[in-house]
């Protein structure tokens, strides 16, 4: 029987009715729920109102969300050692508490900067330094071993980072990936913002996101301050995560085809992507969302002429879409390319902790909307959607099958007239949280899990802000993607996963 | 190969006719904010106030089209009595003091770089930056290079390598740690060359203006030749302040 709380997702509880563990006895129990199947969904630490005692808070989730915490020692010997799922945590721990895991099979910096205690760096940066790079990359010797260095700035109109390959011949052996470059300081900044700016806040954590964090901002907030949301803004809102996921999931499929050199359905769903993006505009003024979700529900009515385009809008690009899929697809090049490509075994998979498109290829079915589902999706049947290989074609069939389950999900909800009452700006009623109190808030954007994590102090104020983005989890399945694949299937294979930036270096 | 034709034909010629007609945009977009001199004082204050980003300058009645990230708060406050947001995408300027606005923006086209336009005018090659953005910025600019927009046409390309580049384009609010990164790849475009800034990050910070690792605006680190606000900017203004700056 483990000792840990289970809680629900978007629920409010007290921060002391959350177990507060003897260090090893919350170990013990984290290791065995992880070692049964579950999977971690928050490891972080936080300073308690008395700033000299540090402590952790760790939410693991079987089939339900699971919490815990206890103090925070200043070392460690890191779960790591055990159980794989939990070393980018603790490296983030290290990095934003200096607090060192024993042991870590491989303690590196995160994100390259300062830990908030002033206590001596684990990592021993001198970050009036101001390169993540500066670092010593893992190396593979040997006499036909060369390395190829590629970011942080790269060749496309897309973020920076690093990758460092190892390589015999075109063969890659190890691809190390190196981020960092894109940190903005976003959780730091929750702290001081007032309650006007936490919106921009979450949808600014990665723009292609914005539906998810700001969803998931949005019912933490909610959860905190007893806010319910009307039925109508939860369809709403299930509308535009949907909106979200296709333009994504299509830019996404394009850019395979592109790299693929099948240049037709590449510009097909280059403009496609754009066609949805606009619906989102649509709705709300902005191609990405902005400023649609609040805390409360959402600023934008879905008037009975807004539903009226989107239903036209969507009954016209579906059998485009669908002709498109279907050029792709059945295409002999594609899946020469495709198949077998980047393969990332279940295990390895499971082992790493893999979430959304990427673990659903790799035979992972957890989808959030089925399994935590908010908004809307509790009415809906999410089908479970696992693909057997882990391989390029399988990452691109996942995305298939949402885009095609997508446009049907929102073509149900637009059937209907939607009443909501808009959030009113500038109303006080949603700056009171309530005090010494603990939300955690999951939803399935596109790339997967999305969850934020918030604790109040004896006042109400923000005590801690945890952030995670899907792109925490699947980095190294990209980096495991590419051992023994040609380095020229790279791009391929980054494009598979297309992963964030700046959702990772928050 | 039927598949092939059958899709051909399905999607047809989808590229817009853009600078000679200008494409229409859902009415819920927000674009260059008119700001309505007469208002009540109080008013100004009250979305002063709300403004999440305060963007608004309630003594002067200005808004800041660097800061602002064109929610509209303030409209729906004022319900258009102070401010309203236009459906107009052509909202780029040629320097940082003509972002702060009532609504009257000075002609782009008759910028002091005239010079540019006989350099660049024909052949623009731009090399992006992301320092730091939240990949919306990075999206609507890559958006440009689909059918809808075709930038290609217009002799404007983004190219792999500063080397070949005219201009760097940069998003994102310059993140500590992209900074070197990004001088060295503004040293390494050949002279003469453009510097375009892209987003309310880029121009002030937008919304993470209040962090330490991050930069108050680009043409604090590099002098930067033209402004593009938004969040994102939509590829429109994009495409507009690229035609007219350099065309």
């Amino acid at each position: 029987m483990t000792q840990f709380l289970e809680i629900t997702n978007g629920g409010k509880v007290r921060r002391d009715t959350i177990p507060h563990l003897d260090f090893a006895v919350f170990c013990d129990h984290a290791l065995s729920i992880i070692k049964n199947g579950g999977k971690v969904v928050h490891f972080f630490a936080y300073e308690d109102n008395d700033k000299d005692r540090v402590k952790f808070l760790a939410v693991l989730r079987t089939d339900v969300l699971l919490a815990a915490g206890c103090d925070a020692p200043e070392s460690y010997p890191a779960l790591t050692r055990t159980c794989e799922v939990f070393h980018l945590f603790e490296r983030e721990i290290a990095e934003q508490f200096g607090i060192r895991p024993e042991g870590h099979p491989w303690l590196k910096m995160v994100r390259y900067h300062e830990n908030q205690r002033q206590v001596p760096d684990v990592f021993g940066n001198d970050y009036t330094e101001d390169i993540p790079g500066n670092y010593d990359y893992y190396r593979v010797a040997g006499d036909e071993i060369h390395e190829v260095a590629v970011g942080p700035v790269h060749a496309g109109v897309i973020e920076p980072g690093h990758f460092r390959f190892n390589c015999i011949g075109e063969r890659v052996l190890h691809l190390e990936i190196q981020l960092g470059y894109q940190h903005r300081g976003v959780e730091n900044l929750f702290y001081t913002a007032k309650a006007k700016q936490l919106p921009l806040l979450a949808e600014n954590i990665a723009g292609d996101t914005t539906i998810g964090h700001g969803l998931c901002m949005a019912q933490a907030v909610e959860a905190l301050a007893s806010v319910q949301v009307d039925e109508g803004a939860k369809i709403i809102r299930t509308i535009a995560l949907e909106l979200e996921r296709l333009a994504n999931h299509i830019g996404d499929l394009g850019a395979l085809c592109m790299d693929v050199a099948f240049l037709a359905p590449a510009n097909y769903f280059g403009r496609i992507r754009g066609d949805f993006l606009n619906l989102s505009l649509l709705l709300c003024g902005n191609r990405f969302g902005k400023g649609l979700v609040r805390p409360g529900g959402v600023r934008f009515t879905l008037d009975d002429d807004i539903r009226k385009t989107l239903d036209e809008r969507i009954k016209e690009l579906k059998p485009q879409v669908e002709h498109v899929l279907e050029l792709i697809f059945s295409a002999s090049t594609v899946r020469a390319r495709f198949e077998g490509c980047g393969r990332v075994s279940a295990k390895d998979a499971q082992h790493l902790g893999l979430v959304g498109p990427a673990g659903r290829a790799s035979g992972i079915a957890y989808d959030a909307r089925r399994c935590f589902p908010t908004e809307y999706y509790p009415h809906l049947s999410i089908a479970e959607n696992a693909k057997p290989t882990g391989d390029v074609l399988d990452r691109a069939m996942v995305r298939r099958d949402e885009v095609l389950q997508s446009i049907s999900i929102i073509q149900s909800l637009i059937d209907k007239p939607v009443y909501t009452r808009p959030v009113e700006e500038g109303t006080r009623t949603l700056q009171s949280l309530a005090p010494f109190c603990f939300a955690v808030t999951v939803n399935e954007g596109w790339r997967g899990e999305v969850s934020h994590a918030v604790l109040t102090d004896d006042f109400g104020n923000i005590l801690r802000y945890k952030v995670k983005d899907p792109s925490f989890h699947n980095w190294n399945g990209l980096a495991m993607a590419l051992r023994d694949t040609g380095i020229s299937d790279f791009p391929l294979n980054n494009k598979s996963f297309n992963l964030s930036y700046c959702g990772f270096d928050l | 190969m039927l598949t092939i034709l059958k899709n051909r034909l399905e999607q047809g010629y989808r590229t817009c006719n853009y600078p000679k007609e200008k494409p229409a945009v859902f009415p819920r977009y927000r674009g260059r904010p008119l700001i309505r001199k007469t208002a009540d004082p109080d008013m100004a204050k009250a979305c002063a106030d709300a403004c999440p980003q305060d963007a608004i300058d309630a003594g002067k009645k200005k808004i800041d089209m660097g800061l602002c990230v064109f929610c509209g708060t303030c409209e729906r406050i004022s319900k258009g009595e102070f401010v309203t947001f236009t459906n107009d995408f052509e909202i780029s300027t040629a320097k940082k003091e003509h972002l702060l606005t009532d609504g009257d923006l000075p002609s782009l086209a008759q910028h002091a770089k005239q010079h540019f336009k006989k350099l660049f005018g024909r052949s623009l090659q731009l090399r992006q930056v992301s320092a730091a953005g939240c990949n919306a910025c990075e999206a609507d600019l890559n958006v440009l290079a689909t059918p809808f927009f075709d930038l290609a046409r217009f002799g404007i390309n983004f190219v792999a390598s500063p080397r070949h580049a005219d201009a760097i384009v940069v998003t994102g609010p310059v993140s500590r740690n992209m900074k070197t990164a990004l001088l060295q790849t503004y040293e390494a475009v050949p002279e003469p060359r453009a510097v375009i800034a892209v987003g309310s990050c880029t121009l002030t910070g937008g919304p993470f203006s209040h962090s330490a690792e991050v930069a108050k605006g680009l043409d604090t680190i590099l002098p930067v030749d033209l402004f593009i606000p938004g969040c994102p900017p939509h590829p429109l203004t994009n495409l507009h302040g690229l035609l007219t700056f350099f065309k």
